[in-house]
């Protein structure tokens, strides 16, 4: 697609710092809020190219770093389970469970398969009968929509060993608890641009107001990004608190409604724990009782485990809600690496503690920076 | 993951109980499932996340954009006394 291209063009990103360079006037910290806008910052030194006071703070955008450990240790009691096969999005394979991973279950034999939509599971669980089949379905606002419709595709073919293990996150509530935190230093956020594209802004707008923080609804190019921190920016300057959309080719306001129909249809709003964050009310999605048959946690409620989190020296709590960067933990880079993570966020490539080891960041710019200015 | 990539409807079938079809991402095709958008018609861009459509791309809107982003450019290049 011609214009995709159009949105990486460097002569266009310098012309945007250099009109966000002549429009802020003092310092200000942004969250973006999606894993996927932290990666792209990263990798393209977005946010070391930023005027000399704009600081941005990576926020809990990684729906793989979220998961709790108690959903991981259960996927792996039930991928161990003998005649299940155990189906996930690929970057859940390493993630660290109390004692081990998805990817050492399969090492030692567990039928643990890759795929790449909630559907391949349900297409899975049709072709071999004598299986039970389970999908490990997490992610934002994003993915539920897929994940519901996988459990109406498997209702619809009257698949009895179709089930999924859900942790499902919501994002509004995530920024309430960041916002509520006393040392909160968020100036504003960039949310992200698909959580929005099903969802719509219309949840954002009394975050906005009750909190006077200005919300962008963002993309994901390099360009997207720089005109929504310019966006967010200019805001702040101007003393406005709304909430904007940088996205418009993607996002409308009431978001998508067939989407927003299926997850109302499968899932009902949940309490949920965030890894490393802690429990927030209401900030998940579980499945609706109805659809309590497809609950892979009911299914297997009797092989599930719970093991007690283990002392780690892993501060991915701070990580995600921004309070510390990757290069503050003493383990990033040593201890800790993509190949052999302590923690979720040097899992994914949308984690920050990953995103900042693929970059090879070794100290930590923003921080000196924002200090050298203020 | 939570990546969703814009593709070009090539083709539509109206499958049950969901319509599904087949999009072109720069070369890789794959097939989506059009639930979310089921008025997605061949030629359209959608953006895809894990297999299902979740929104149409307003091509027109991105050009739209990047002349709004590209007028930036010409006024700053302008205030600025030329080309920096
Ligand atoms: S570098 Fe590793 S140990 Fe440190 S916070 Fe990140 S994931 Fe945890």
């Amino acid at each position: 697609m011609k214009y995709l291209d159009e949105y990486r063009d460097p002569a266009l990103a310098r012309r945007l710092l250099a009109e966000l360079g002549a429009v802020a006037t003092r310092p200000w910290h942004l969250m973006e809020v999606c894993g996927g806008q932290t990666h792209t910052l990263v990798r393209q030194g977005i946010d070391e190219l930023l005027p000399a006071g704009i600081r941005m703070i990576h926020g809990p955008g990684c729906p793989v770093c979220v998961t709790p450990i108690e959903t991981i240790d259960r996927a792996l009691a039930i991928a161990a389970a003998p005649g299940v096969v155990f189906t996930s999005f690929g970057d859940m394979l390493r993630v660290p469970g109390t004692t081990t991973s998805l990817l050492q279950v399969k090492a030692a034999g567990g039928d643990v398969r890759v795929v790449y939509s909630p559907a391949d599971a349900v297409r899975i669980a049709a072709e071999e009968p004598d299986k039970q089949v389970v999908f490990l379905a997490v992610g934002f606002e994003t993915t539920a929509p897929a994940n519901a419709a996988a459990v109406l595709l498997a209702d619809e073919l009257g698949l009895e060993n179709f089930s999924i293990l859900v942790s499902h996150v919501l994002v509004p509530p995530a920024l309430t608890t960041i916002l509520d935190d006393p040392e909160c230093v968020v100036d504003g956020f960039l949310t992200a641009g698909h959580v929005c594209a099903v969802m719509g802004w219309t949840e954002y707008e009394p975050i906005a107001e009750r909190y006077r923080v200005p919300l962008v609804v963002t993309g994901f190019e390099p360009l997207d990004l720089l005109e929504g921190i310019l966006m967010a920016v200019r805001q702040l300057e101007e003393g406005r608190y709304e909430v904007e959309n940088q996205y418009v080719r993607a996002v409308r306001r009431g978001g998508n409604e067939i989407a927003q129909d299926t997850i109302r249809r499968v899932f009902q709003v949940s309490d949920r724990i965030w890894r490393g964050i802690g429990t927030i009310p209401a900030s998940g999605l579980a499945l609706a009782p109805e659809y309590e048959r497809f609950d892979a946690a009911v299914k297997f409620a009797d092989v599930s485990s719970s093991v007690d989190e283990l002392p780690t020296e892993c501060i991915a709590g701070q990580i995600l809600t921004g309070a510390k960067l990757p290069t503050d933990c003493p383990a990033y880079g040593t201890r800790c690496t993509p190949m052999h993570p302590l923690g979720a966020p040097m899992v994914s490539s949308e984690g920050t503690c990953a995103a900042f080891h693929t970059a090879g960041r070794t100290r930590p710019p923003v921080s000196a920076a924002a200090s050298a200015t203020g | 993951m939570c990546l969703a990539i814009p593709g070009r409807l090539e083709s539509r079938e109206d499958t049950y109980p969901f319509p599904t079809g087949v999009a072109d991402f720069g070369g890789i095709r794959k097939q989506v499932c059009l639930a979310f958008v089921p008025e997605a018609a061949v030629g359209d861009y959608v953006l895809v996340h894990v297999g299902y459509a979740i929104s149409s791309i307003d091509e027109a809107e991105a050009l739209r954009t990047l002349e709004v982003l590209r007028a930036m450019d010409v006024v700053e290049t302008e205030l600025a006394g030329g080309p920096s």
